[in-house]
């Protein structure tokens, strides 16, 4: 399977990205430039994170305007797979993917650590390997990721069981702090309607190793060749 | 054509949690401005724009905002000003 990973000026997680599609889970990607028109058949398309356009306006508001986007729209209202991570989920609600907004941390402050999800659902396409109402431990790194939407969308979003992932606390007893943002309903990451782009704050692309704190990610990234392969 | 100097400010919508405008308030607050009951921080951008008219200018103006000064989620703008220049 082909993994396609965007590059706009300023990400810096394409290549964390590239390390987990090709040397951990073993398939094969390709890096596309912000300003190419071909997704060069790339199966699944990846919209990493970083500070693109230097978080100029409002994060991802200009990439979203990069050319290789219309191709990223394109590709996503056939069905293909979409993932934005970070500021890729920035860029993939400023595009119209996905519903809502990520503003500023509730704290003001840049918060940089493994956190506790629980996964809400394990009935899309990227969430089949983990068991529903599971706890996982994955990195974040944002400053603007308090995910932001109307009642009636959130409403949606849970009805629909678009919301796959969620801030939460380690255990059900654990008394501390879980939401590192201030998202509403503690969301940390949805999909569309139609099931096929996800869009998450959390990184699991820095997950894929256990030497390195955490291998919570991996299953994101096999559910999809699990399912997009069969 | 003309050309025009138009101001646009982009806000908070009201009613969203606006943490930074929170922060600015307690600190006037801490400063002994205790009159303040609240703070919106917003954007205010310049532009100088060549239109055939002024009612040109913020049509093209409007639409700027809508598809990218302002987010429509969770912000609203207003056209300050439209001034030739």
């Amino acid at each position: 399977m082909k993994f396609g990973i965007v590059t706009f000026p300023g990400s810096n997680c394409d290549y964390d990205t590239y390390h987990a599609v090709v040397d951990t889970l073993g398939e094969e990607a390709v890096m596309l430039w912000h300003k190419d028109h071909d997704l060069q058949g790339s199966d699944v398309v990846v919209l990493p994170g970083g500070f693109s356009y230097g978080d100029y306006l409002r994060p991802g508001a200009i990439a979203r305007f990069s050319p290789i986007m219309q191709e990223v729209v394109q590709h996503a209202e056939r069905g293909g797979p979409v993932i934005g991570i970070c500021n890729g989920f920035q860029i993939a609600c400023e595009a119209g993917l996905l519903p809502g907004a990520l503003l500023r941390n509730a704290s003001l402050k840049f918060v940089c650590a493994p956190i506790h999800l629980r996964v809400e659902s394990n009935d899309s396409l990227f969430t089949s390997r983990y068991e529903r109402g599971q706890s996982i431990v994955l990195p974040i790194a944002h400053g603007d990721g308090r995910y932001s939407a109307d009642d009636d969308t959130l409403d949606r979003l849970e009805g629909e069981g678009q919301v796959v992932f969620r801030f939460a606390p380690s255990t059900l007893e654990a008394q501390e702090a879980y939401n590192p943002n201030g998202s509403m309903r503690d969301i940390a990451g949805i999909v569309n309607g139609a099931g096929n782009v996800l869009g998450m704050m959390p990184h699991p692309e820095r997950a894929v190793d256990a030497l390195l704190g955490s291998a919570d990610g991996l299953p994101l990234f096999e559910s999809i060749l699990q399912r997009v392969a069969a | 054509m003309s050309r025009f100097r138009v101001a646009v400010q982009v806000v908070p919508r009201r009613g969203l949690l606006d943490p930074q405008g929170k922060a600015v308030a307690d600190a006037l607050h801490t400063l002994g401005f205790g009159g303040v009951v609240a703070v919106h921080v917003g954007r205010h951008l310049m532009l100088d724009l060549d239109a055939a008219d002024e009612e040109t200018a913020r049509r093209q103006t409007r639409e700027m905002c809508e598809r990218l000064l302002a987010n429509p989620v969770t912000e609203d703008y207003e056209i300050a000003e439209v001034t030739p220049s």
